[in-house]
């Protein structure tokens, strides 16, 4: 069903997973990509972060050398972003989404479980109701714009919650290592070899359905991605010379980790997350499917729990709101997928 | 040469397997702490099925299930019984949980390993296929379809594939794990089982496809600019030689570690596609406990299926001192 690990990450990237290769070969490998990541790290970051990646606290990384070696730098990342047909698409489809979930209570309002019509209408048979109705005569265009908001809700809210307490724990584990780092890591596994999807039901059943907790839970379950990424991201950047040079002006562990070595490894904490959206979105749409999702607000996944039992007459009922999912889910992958690419001089060259 | 394998993989054993202990410990432990956050307890749903209890009979009923015993004892008590492979009692199905799961347990293993089979054979063969034509239509073409099926919710596909292929054409069953009131016999009842199988294990497998074809295609780009590549294309080669000897071969060893990474997910993944086909299976089970309010089995399978995902990746770091000789020297 879902997962937590992007399939877009390069092997090599997972360090603990990848085979080691033999010999002096592996060390020029590994020096170039150091190279090519630092600087699609300072590209991303200034893009992120606009001037104050460039010259202010943040990014002293080796690209940052003079200003106009890094003017030089900030133009390509932009370009390269507006030039990739995955981010461009990606991105449309998302704001038209955002717009809809915006504006559903303007375009359809009411109650969009409120019985409207003459149930199991076709699309296109009342001129009314473009997308027909339901086995109990809703709306379906209306159920379908005003489900965008719970699935765009709760996928936002299920990432961010992930993205905050795998920040804060691989944050704390890279930069501190020793023994703190082995409990934090046991943890981890602890997370990481519970089964999410079976963890989220034990938790909402324990719990009671509501938005919030199917929020919490995923949330709950989706930290220990990214919780391995920061901190890999951390020991690396933990041992370069501006967090030296932060330590020898007498900088506090709190000040050093939050201003100095995360501005940095945010870029593929950007990039991993709009993956954490759509599995939220996903592990959404199946929890609600099977009937647990909250009861007082449309769902997509109940959509399609609905229509399954008049899958044989009226199929149509589950592949609209299948259709929509797929859509969105597809935006954030896309938008994921082509952040990686278009920053990744790595990737790009080869693709 | 065999000795030595073998002496590798005993060794890492011995060390993944201390590995593995804390790990389990802290299951059980996390699965204890749930069941204490279960509202009410045995006592209240016992009293709630049989419709009225008196103070008395429910205080007699906590002793008897030792739920009037500290939090210590009882975690004491809970380890004991988990010793003796006893998950307690269902009142909802009025079996051991134990047999209750070991009678689901076969389903969905063949569902999964059914699935995870199917979507990394397909997935190498789509990766290799994008990584040779790296860049070109092939490759962008396939890309794009992987990237719908990573983003299509697996139930879904599951649905949509039951209107197609049981509704429209009538080619294979629905639901179910076998055709019912029938008495098939060798081939016959295996083709029947299969027919049932084939629709739920395609649309498990349908987002690991995707996920290993990336992977697949990633990790084969990887290992192609690596010298020894170059070297063996240099002595001529045939390319197809090249693509399966020197390439893909040492590509596999990320795509095993990520497989077993995702059993986990594979099994969350089981419990929606088991509940779209009526498959028998674990996940099922599960749904089950979660609407007759069954928190000893609910966590009787979450335990075991952690306990199943901790196994598979000591099997699959197993399966890397094996084919990876270099993986001792760590």
């Amino acid at each position: 069903m879902s997962s937590n690990h992007s399939p877009f990450d390069s092997p090599l990237e997972h360090a603990d997973s990848a085979p080691v290769q033999p010999g002096a070969n592996r060390l020029l490998r590994d020096a170039a990509v150091k190279h090519e990541r630092s600087s699609w790290r300072s590209q991303f970051t200034t893009l992120w972060l606009g001037r104050f990646g460039r010259f202010g606290r943040f990014g002293r990384g080796p690209s940052d050398v003079s200003p106009e070696h890094s003017e030089a730098r900030r133009w390509p990342a932009l370009k390269a972003l507006a030039r990739n047909p995955s981010v461009v698409s990606g991105a449309a489809l998302l704001l038209a989404l955002l717009l809809i979930a915006l504006f559903a209570s303007r375009l359809f309002p009411g109650d969009p479980l409120d019985i409207v019509g003459q149930p199991l209408l076709a699309p296109g048979q009342d001129p009314q109701y473009w997308l027909g109705t339901d086995s109990l005569g809703r709306d379906v265009l209306a159920e379908l714009a005003h489900g965008s908001r719970a699935s765009l809700a709760i996928g936002v809210t299920a990432a961010l919650i992930g993205v905050v307490i795998g920040t804060l724990v691989g944050a704390l584990a890279g930069y501190f290592g020793g023994w703190v780092d082995d409990i934090l890591m046991r943890v981890t596994e602890l997370f990481q070899t519970t089964p999410s999807f079976l963890f989220v039901i034990v938790i909402v059943s324990i719990g009671h359905p509501s938005m919030t907790v199917i929020s919490l839970a995923i949330g709950v379950t989706s930290w220990p991605t990214i919780t391995r990424l920061v901190r890999a991201e951390f020991r690396s950047l933990v041992q370069s010379d501006f967090v030296m040079a932060a330590r020898s002006l007498g900088f506090g562990h709190a000040r050093i980790i939050w201003r100095e070595i995360l501005p940095n490894a945010l870029p593929p904490i950007i990039v991993t997350t709009s993956v954490m959206v759509a599995t939220a979105i996903l592990m959404e749409s199946a929890l609600s499917f099977l009937g647990m999702g909250d009861p007082n607000v449309v769902s997509w996944g109940s959509m399609i729990g609905d229509g399954r039992e008049m899958l044989r007459t009226a199929w149509y009922l589950t592949a609209l709101p299948g259709g929509a999912l797929v859509l969105t889910v597809l935006a954030l992958n896309l938008l994921g997928d082509g952040l990686n690419d278009a920053l990744n001089p790595r990737l790009a060259e080869r693709s | 040469m065999h000795s030595s394998n073998l002496k590798r993989v005993a060794l890492r054993l011995r060390r993944t397997g201390a590995q593995a202990v804390p790990t389990v410990i802290a299951v059980v432990v996390l699965n204890f702490a749930l069941l204490q956050l279960v509202p009410g307890d045995a006592a209240d749903v016992l009293a709630g099925e049989s419709g009225s209890a008196t103070a008395e009979t429910m205080a007699m009923m906590r002793h008897h299930f030792g739920l009037d015993l500290t939090l210590w004892q009882q975690l004491l008590a809970y380890l004991k019984h988990l010793s003796h492979f006893s998950l307690g009692f269902s009142p909802r199905f009025n079996t051991p949980v134990m047999t209750l799961i070991m009678a689901r347990l076969p389903n969905t293993l063949i569902l999964m390993v059914s699935a995870l089979v199917f979507a990394i054979v397909a997935g190498i063969i789509i990766g290799v296929a994008m990584a040779t034509w790296a860049g070109k239509w092939p490759d962008r073409v396939l890309s794009f379809l992987a990237l719908v099926l990573y983003s299509m919710p697996g139930f879904w596909l599951a649905l949509m594939a039951i209107v197609l292929f049981s509704v429209k054409l009538g080619w294979l069953p629905s639901g179910g794990d076998m055709t019912l009131g029938v008495n098939l016999n060798g081939w016959d009842w295996f083709v029947d089982r299969a027919s049932h199988a084939v629709l739920p294990a395609l649309a498990l497998a349908s987002f690991f496809v995707a996920i290993y074809a990336r992977l697949t295609r990633v990790a084969m780009l990887e290992v192609q600019r690596q010298d020894y590549v170059r070297t063996a294309q240099a002595k001529g080669l045939h390319p197809l030689f090249v693509t399966v000897r020197h390439v893909l071969r040492n590509a596999l060893l990320p795509i095993t570690t990520v497989a077993g990474m995702h059993l986990g997910n594979l099994l969350g993944g089981a419990a929606v596609i088991e509940t779209v086909f009526s498959w028998p299976g674990l996940g099922r089970l599960a749904l089950e406990a979660v609407q007759g309010r069954d928190y000893n089995v609910l966590l009787g399978v979450l335990l075991l299926s952690s306990m199943l995902v901790i196994v598979a990746n000591v099997l699959v770091d197993l399966l890397h001192a094996w084919l990876d000789p270099r993986i001792a020297l760590r």
